[in-house]
């Protein structure tokens, strides 16, 4: 796996009238972290949809290293190189945690054997071989998180798009989920988005971070920087009342 | 790797020897039974084996159809026409009641996932299909109309044409439930089987894993739709006569997927259990009927037990002994 | 066109918007069942038999007119529906479709067994002493058994109305079957309100059929054929739609009356499932219901 360049240009989508995303563009390197975060509702996961191709832009184009992306549906961007998980994770839950890696494994691998054993070696990589064999249904959140990232894995991906990944998770389990994240990034220059709200996480593994706020994008910079912009802090905090 | 190596996998030997000794004595079967079980056998094959069609669509790729029927009834009236008025024998026939079959397949499956159908609304398209099929063939001349169409029984034995006795008509359908068990487990354990099972559990991440939905939920209809009219042109030949009215009934229809249902959905010997449980408690109650004077009593002990199986047993009969004999890992 | 066909066409069409109101009062109930609770009630045909046996019987033996045992018939059927539901059904709400398909066809089994065993295969019927009357309009001939049930369905159904409307428990079901997470927060018994309107939809079934009684005769072989054709009305009017069960209920009672005529009978029921196919795929939220994200 090596990372893709990722780049939204224009992008916007309405729903029903309401404006959900509004001119946002923006671009992420190949092999780079990046983050997009903003409140609740801002149309960090409508942006997802997008580059994932649960639906298609109303206006902007997606690519991926240059060829265009956006309107292909989810299992053709999923063949272009873009991996994604759920903000409310959706396991296969009948099926056990290999199997469920497996169909992901079947993307790329020619037969069921091979696509097993590349799953087993995922889930290795995640801490969740042991358990191999256990309904996904059992799992308790913090694996099923694991295990959806170790599904989207095993379509090798060029661009893996996280969200919210690091929710409901515990500081230390948040570590450790950005310890792996960051070994992935550096062994195999995968490209990773992350939509997050989980600060810590955003400060530890971004290079630069998009801010949006009801569709629009109203900041872009180094974690640092944006943490001081004061655009950002008033969508966080509220604007100051006047005295 | 052999397909029979394949087919195998990771199956415990104990397994393999437990079903082919099974179908060693369902081989010598007719040697031992006497007439009248050899006819609850047949049933139980027929239930098993069209069980598993279906079992294919739902079960796996987790599509609900209560129009199966559709599939049957054309299979069969196709196979049944095609000798009644050119005397096409029916190992010819098939080609074209499953080339029939799966041209509707192509059509409900077409029309209901591009719509993006599903549950109940998928459920009520499959009967309207089937229904207006069953309209439709009422006032079809070629097919003999409400009227019915007959097949010629001159009490001589002729493979070809498959006129002959019980007999002939059980080794079918062995043949056939052999096969489709056969078939849907290396549908399992393949690729495709694989996606199917991700589309049953979650068709949105199914899809964002790269799984091609449409295609995969397209070929499950259409091989499901294929194997049952095999079951419609076997049916034909075996009772000799189709009317409308029961060939596409929404009864019908409905006791296909009694079998799979109660046996264990998406489960490889759910059917086949299933088929043996049902026709059981069938034949049992129909006895008891008998013996207490009142035959209608057959169906309301029949309602009874699906109500006691579903209320208690909603995965399935099979699972549920599957556990209780240890053989946990055939519970898929 | 010569005005005889046209007069003919005329006489088809009121007969069926009369019949066809009927069916609405049956669509009704599904529509409260599963609109509210998405129950795929494969019993609904089964109930509408049993009530309209209950109602024969009443005629038959104790010799009142199915329209005055109809409010004991919905009574009967508001409890036992309510019974059945908490009983039976509850633990099925969130479960697959083939689940609850299957408990439901085992209710049916049950239900139009039971029938066959006390009533027997033969049709029963009820003949009224308005059997032969009838209204006129001009050159319009209305049957009067037809125009009083049809009379006492928008009667009930307006009753319905002003349940879901004006009522506490019938504004907290709306409320329930729009949001049902956000009715268990704001507090409201949801399984007692679920069980409230199951009886209200058997209720509506019974009615119906106690009403239906009154212009064809009974046979347990009917019980199939309505589920059906509650379902092809629901869907075609739209679901969670009282205006649509009404009106899905005419359009099929007028084009089943209109083709019997034009085509033969047994066609009848093929523009149905052919409208019920068109709905499904164009619009599937029917013709008066709303449209859904």
């Amino acid at each position: 796996m090596s990372g893709a360049r990722l780049e939204l240009a224009g992008i916007g989508k309405s729903f029903r009238g309401l404006r959900a995303v509004h001119d946002v563009s923006f671009s992420v390197p190949a092999g780079a972290i990046h983050a997009l975060i903003g409140p609740n509702g801002a149309g960090k996961t409508t942006i997802f949809n997008m580059i994932a191709g649960v639906f298609a832009p109303d206006a902007g184009i997606v690519s991926l290293d240059g060829r265009v992306i956006s309107g292909l549906r989810p299992d053709r961007t999923c063949d272009a190189g873009i991996g994604r998980t759920f903000q409310l994770v959706k396991p296969f839950k009948g099926l056990s945690v290999l199997e469920n890696v497996t169909v992901g494994a079947l993307h790329r691998k020619p037969g069921l054997a091979q696509a097993r054993d590349s799953a087993s070696a995922i889930l290795s990589r995640l801490g969740l071989y042991d358990r191999r064999h256990q309904l996904a249904e059992s799992l308790t959140l913090p694996d099923r998180k694991r295990l959806e990232v170790a599904r989207a894995l095993a379509t090798e991906p060029k661009l893996l798009l996280l969200d919210e990944v690091m929710a409901g998770l515990r500081p230390t389990e948040v570590d450790v989920m950005v310890a792996f994240l960051r070994e992935l990034n550096a062994q195999s220059g995968l490209t990773i988005l992350l939509i997050e709200h989980v600060m810590r996480a955003v400060m530890a593994l971004a290079a630069e971070v998009v801010v949006v706020s009801y569709g629009e994008k109203i900041a872009e910079g180094t974690p640092q920087t944006i943490a001081r912009h004061q655009a950002v802090l008033d969508v966080y905090l509220g604007e100051a009342e006047e005295p | 790797m052999t397909f029979a190596r394949r087919l195998v996998g990771n199956a415990a030997p104990r397994t393999v020897w437990l079903l082919a000794a099974l179908l060693a004595l369902l081989l010598i079967a007719p040697a031992i039974l006497g007439k009248y079980w050899l006819s609850v056998l047949i049933l139980i094959l027929y239930f098993a084996y069209v069980g598993q069609a279906w079992n294919i669509l739902m079960g796996f790729a987790g599509q609900l159809s209560l129009g199966h029927a559709l599939y049957a009834g054309l299979g069969g009236y196709v196979a049944a026409g095609l000798f009644f008025h050119y005397g096409i024998g029916p190992w010819a026939g098939v080609f074209a009641a499953v080339a029939a079959a799966a041209l509707a397949g192509t059509i409900v499956g077409y029309l209901g996932f591009r719509f993006s159908l599903a549950g109940v609304y998928f459920a009520l398209l499959t009967i309207a299909f089937s229904e207006f099929t069953r309209l439709a063939f009422d006032h079809w001349e070629w097919a003999g109309g409400a009227g019915g169409l007959f097949l010629k029984v001159d009490g001589g034995s002729d493979i070809v044409n498959l006129r002959g006795g019980s007999l002939l008509f059980y080794y079918v359908i062995l043949a056939l439930a052999a096969f489709a068990f056969i078939l849907c487990r290396a549908l399992l354990e393949s690729r495709l089987g694989r996606y199917w099972l991700a589309i049953r559990e979650d068709a949105e991440a199914a899809q964002a894993v790269g799984v091609p939905v449409l295609r995969c939920k397209m070929i499950a209809i259409v091989i499901s739709a294929a194997l049952t009219a095999l079951a419609g042109v076997w049916n034909a030949f075996y009772y000799n006569n189709l009317f409308p009215e029961t060939a596409f009934a929404m009864g019908r229809s409905i006791e296909i997927t009694l079998a799979p249902i109660i046996g264990g959905l998406g489960t490889l010997f759910g059917p086949v259990v299933g088929a043996v449980v049902l026709t059981g408690l069938g034949e049992a109650f129909t006895d008891l009927g008998e013996a207490l004077g009142m035959p209608g009593i057959k169906q309301i002990f029949y309602g009874l037990a699906l109500l006691v199986i579903v209320m208690y047993r909603p995965a399935g009969v099979w699972p549920w002994l599957a556990g209780k004999l240890g053989l946990g890992e055939l519970r898929k | 066109m010569t005005a005889d066909f046209l007069l003919s066409l005329a006489q088809a069409v009121t007969k069926g918007l009369l019949t066809g109101m009927v069916y609405g009062l049956m669509a009704l109930g599904l529509s409260v069942i599963f609109g509210v609770m998405r129950v795929v009630n494969f019993a609904h045909g089964e109930m509408m038999v049993v009530g309209m046996y209950l109602a024969w019987m009443g005629f038959e033996y104790l010799g009142v007119s199915p329209l005055l045992s109809l409010p004991f018939i919905a009574a009967l059927f508001f409890v036992a529906g309510y019974a059945l539901q908490r009983g039976l059904i509850s633990p099925f709400i969130g479960r697959p479709e083939h689940q609850q398909f299957l408990l439901l066809l085992a209710v049916a089994i049950l239900l139009v067994n039971g029938a066959l065993a006390i009533a027997g295969p033969d049709s029963r019927g009820v003949q009224l002493d308005s059997q032969f009357d009838s209204y006129e309009l001009g050159p319009i001939v209305f049957d009067a058994v037809r125009l009083h049930a049809a009379l006492a369905a928008i009667a009930i159904a307006a009753l319905l109305w002003l349940f879901f409307t004006r009522t506490r428990t019938g504004k907290s079901i709306r409320a329930a079957a729009d949001n049902h997470m956000g009715a268990l927060v704001v507090g409201l018994d949801v399984r007692r309100l679920y069980a409230f309107t199951f009886g209200v939809g058997a209720a509506c079934v019974g009615a119906a059929g106690a009403l239906m009684i009154t212009i064809i005769p009974v046979t347990p072989f009917l019980a199939g054929e309505y589920t059906l054709l509650a379902f092809v009305i629901v869907i075609v009017g739209g679901l969670g739609s009282m205006t649509g069960a009404l009106m899905g209920g005419l359009l099929i009672g007028v084009s089943e009356a209109v083709a019997g005529l034009l085509l033969q009978p047994s066609l009848k029921s093929m523009f149905s499932f052919g409208l019920l196919i068109l709905v499904l795929l164009l619009r599937p939220q029917g013709l008066f219901g709303k449209s859904s994200s």
